[in-house]
């Protein structure tokens, strides 16, 4: 049984879908990461997750377009980041706990949108597998890289746009200017709030796709808690990958990997206790947590909100 | 936080109305989300008024109702006592669900495996199990953070999902009811304990004593809290981390104290929430089957009792309540009870979003009269 997990088919797989599966987390990680370099924690991605999910899903059940239903998710997901930002940089809440109340909120409504309209699990035709012409026909990788849905390509599609945008426009150099030191980039005419209400709400966008991405691209169904604590994950990911898009596509892809050899070692039959392999990417993410922490700085102003002639 | 002149014109006056509207806050963020909860309500296509005074119904209606909102708001008291400490101490403790979680089983394992022991000494012994047991979940992020400085947030957050594979593995394995096992039907719960390990019940009703444990945690949380050095230093942590340090108070040490009996209360609260009511362990696969979500919602509880222990005990109460009348809103005007989650999470985001509003009046007032502001736990303070 063991042997069996080292035959190329099964090498295939666990690759084939720790690319695909890594697609919500790397929307909601890299989102999370806009947020977090301007200074905002946001702790709500899984309540975010969870209404995009639904917001994606139910559209595309009712017009059949998963385009739509992308549009939808990509709606709520703005106003749920601008409820967000507004809540922390207006109010100036303290973010571990109204996150929880995003959280909450998105838990409960979710699931009462999705019992009050749908009732039972449906399935949908979410965004079909999109076979990239000539590449998806070479041997062994076609299939691996070059076989998926567009959600799935959008995502590895965003590493290196939202790279260039932090690292190469005044926009990002902005982002990071105001989650370091927001009294410099204030005095310097950058508007702390304006910045980050625009990174926490295209934080809100990004992981309400990635809620999306699971409802209507990856699993193309929705049930309650369909995410399950993946939007905290994120939120770890973006610890792990040191606040850079790069950081952020390798701790996505290790989670996606991890998850993805556990179904495998559930397939095979492997004699671990299967709650013993769930439980592994969360001891993993605290083990990252520490290693990870030890490395990188955080953004000097994260969670600490601003106000002006506070110093 | 500038201060108009204005503002000093009347002191007695102003400082009447701050000092009531500084409690207040809470009650008109609970006032604002019930609002909102009528807008879903009226756009879910049912009457607000009818849906609320089911809820009013099911959870005051009868002596029962009344008995299981006052067990239902028990693991709400633990948590919320415990989540005083915390975010008192400047922690962010979001792990009571796996501390819930955690203290149930150990609780489980001391009823299940000292069964022929006598009550007297059995029942002292499943919840001094399950205290330590919260205890240790909760100083594993404590000493992380005291050592490492790793974000307690994320993780309290992994341990919840931590402990519920951990719940999930035993109930399904080596905890698993020997009768399921024979019968062949395999569900994930352990045995029924034995009575003995059951706390007082006042019949017929679900009330237990562990109600009155929940009450006496409470005033103990308070009397730590402001009636101890060690409490002061917590406090004081929690307000300012940078002074308290120069006071030569051990910052790391006292976050990760608070941590960890943050995680024991909740840990009290798990075994007695299966010594009181369930009288065995059992699990649908997720932490809110067994929980309730009462990790999250003594959260909510906390805040809305302004992280006192005291003001607590009755804001626990009403969310029990909330969570109890549920149900029959749901059975009176078909709108799922999920809705009560979604207001919950709206009074988390109204209260601490009103927090600025009193963070301003505590300033004037302290222009006035120079009294401690009100401490919130801030991320700030969790620097070494």
């Amino acid at each position: 049984m063991i042997s069996d997990f080292f035959a190329p088919a099964v090498l295939i797989g666990i690759i084939t879908s720790g690319i695909r599966l890594a697609t919500p987390y790397l929307y909601a990680t890299v989102g999370e990461t806009f947020g977090q370099l301007s200074g905002v924690l946001n702790l709500g991605v899984e309540g975010m997750m969870l209404m995009g999910a639904f917001a994606g899903f139910y559209m595309t059940f009712k017009t059949g377009d998963p385009w739509l239903g992308l549009l939808a998710a990509i709606l709520v997901g703005a106003l749920m980041g601008l409820a967000m930002a507004f809540i922390s940089v207006t109010l100036q809440a303290e973010q571990g706990i109204s996150g929880i109340g995003v959280y909450l909120f998105g838990l409960g409504m979710s699931e009462l949108l999705f019992q009050k309209t749908l009732g039972t699990v449906e399935t949908v035709s979410g965004f079909p597998a999109l076979r990239i012409p000539f590449l998806a026909d070479l041997p062994v990788i076609g299939n691996i890289f070059f076989n998926h849905n567009v959600l799935v390509y959008g995502a590895y599609l965003l590493v290196p746009l939202s790279w260039f945008i932090l690292h190469r426009t005044t926009w990002g150099l902005q982002v990071k200017a105001v989650g370091q030191n927001p009294a410099a980039a204030d005095s310097l005419g950058v508007s702390v709030a304006r910045v980050r209400y625009l990174t926490v709400t295209v934080g809100g966008v990004l992981s309400s796709v990635a809620g999306a991405s699971l409802s209507i691209a990856l699993l193309n169904v929705f049930q309650q808690n369909l995410t399950s604590g993946m939007g905290f994950i994120a939120v770890a990911l973006v610890y792990f990958g040191g606040w850079s898009p790069l950081g952020a596509l390798a701790g996505s892809l290790l989670f996606s990997t991890v998850n993805a050899l556990q179904n495998w070692v559930q397939v095979l039959g492997i004699p671990v206790p299967s709650d013993f392999a769930v439980m592994m990417p969360y001891v993993l993410t605290i083990l990252i947590l520490v290693i990870a922490l030890r490395k990188v700085r955080q953004p000097a102003a994260l969670t600490k909100p601003f106000e002006r002639g506070e110093g | 936080m500038t201060r108009s002149p204005r503002k000093r014109v009347k002191p007695k006056d102003m400082m009447s109305y701050r000092r009531w509207l500084g409690p207040l806050t809470p009650v008109l963020a609970a006032l604002a989300a019930l609002l909102i909860g009528a807008l879903m309500l009226m756009a879910l296509g049912a009457n607000p008024l009818e849906a609320y005074a089911a809820m009013v119904d099911g959870a005051f209606g009868s002596v029962n109702a009344f008995a299981d909102t006052i067990v239902k708001a028990t693991p709400l008291l633990f948590v919320g006592a415990g989540i005083c400490i915390s975010f008192r101490g400047g922690v962010i403790n979001i792990g009571g669900e796996g501390q819930l979680i955690v203290g149930a089983l150990a609780a489980t394992l001391g009823a299940l495996t000292l069964g022929h022991w006598p009550g007297w000494a059995l029942i002292p012994i499943c919840l001094t199990l399950g205290f330590l047991a919260g205890a240790l979940w909760g100083a594993i992020p404590g000493a992380l953070k005291a050592s490492l400085n790793v974000n307690e947030i994320l993780t309290t957050i992994m341990m919840n999902q931590i402990a519920v594979q951990g719940m999930n593995f035993l109930l399904r394995g080596p905890m698993m009811d020997p009768i399921q096992i024979k019968q062949g039907s395999f569900i994930p719960q352990t045995a029924r304990f034995p009575i003995t390990a059951d706390l007082p019940r006042l019949s017929p009703t679900r009330l237990h004593a562990g109600v009155f444990l929940a009450v006496v945690v409470a005033i103990l949380v308070w009397a730590l809290l402001w009636r101890t050095t060690i409490g002061f230093r917590i406090r004081a942590v929690g307000m300012n981390p940078n002074a308290s340090r120069r006071a030569g108070i051990h910052v790391s040490r006292y976050a990760m104290l608070s941590l960890l009996l943050s995680g024991a209360l909740a840990g009290l609260g798990g075994a007695t929430q299966v010594l009181g009511v369930n009288h065995r362990m059992f699990t649908d696969g997720s932490a809110a089957g067994f929980t309730g979500s009462a990790g999250f919602n003594g959260i909510v509880a906390a805040l809305f009792g302004q992280l006192h222990p005291l003001g607590t005990i009755p804001a626990s109460v009403l969310f029990g309540a909330m969570l109890v009348g549920a149900n029959k809103m749901q059975r009176a005007v078909q709108v799922p009870s999920a809705l009560i989650t979604a207001l919950n999470g709206l009074v988390v985001v109204f209260v601490v979003g009103s927090e600025i509003w009193r963070r301003r009046l505590a300033s004037q007032q302290e222009a006035i009269e120079p009294t401690a502001a009100t401490p919130v736990a801030t991320q700030e303070s969790s620097v070494p």
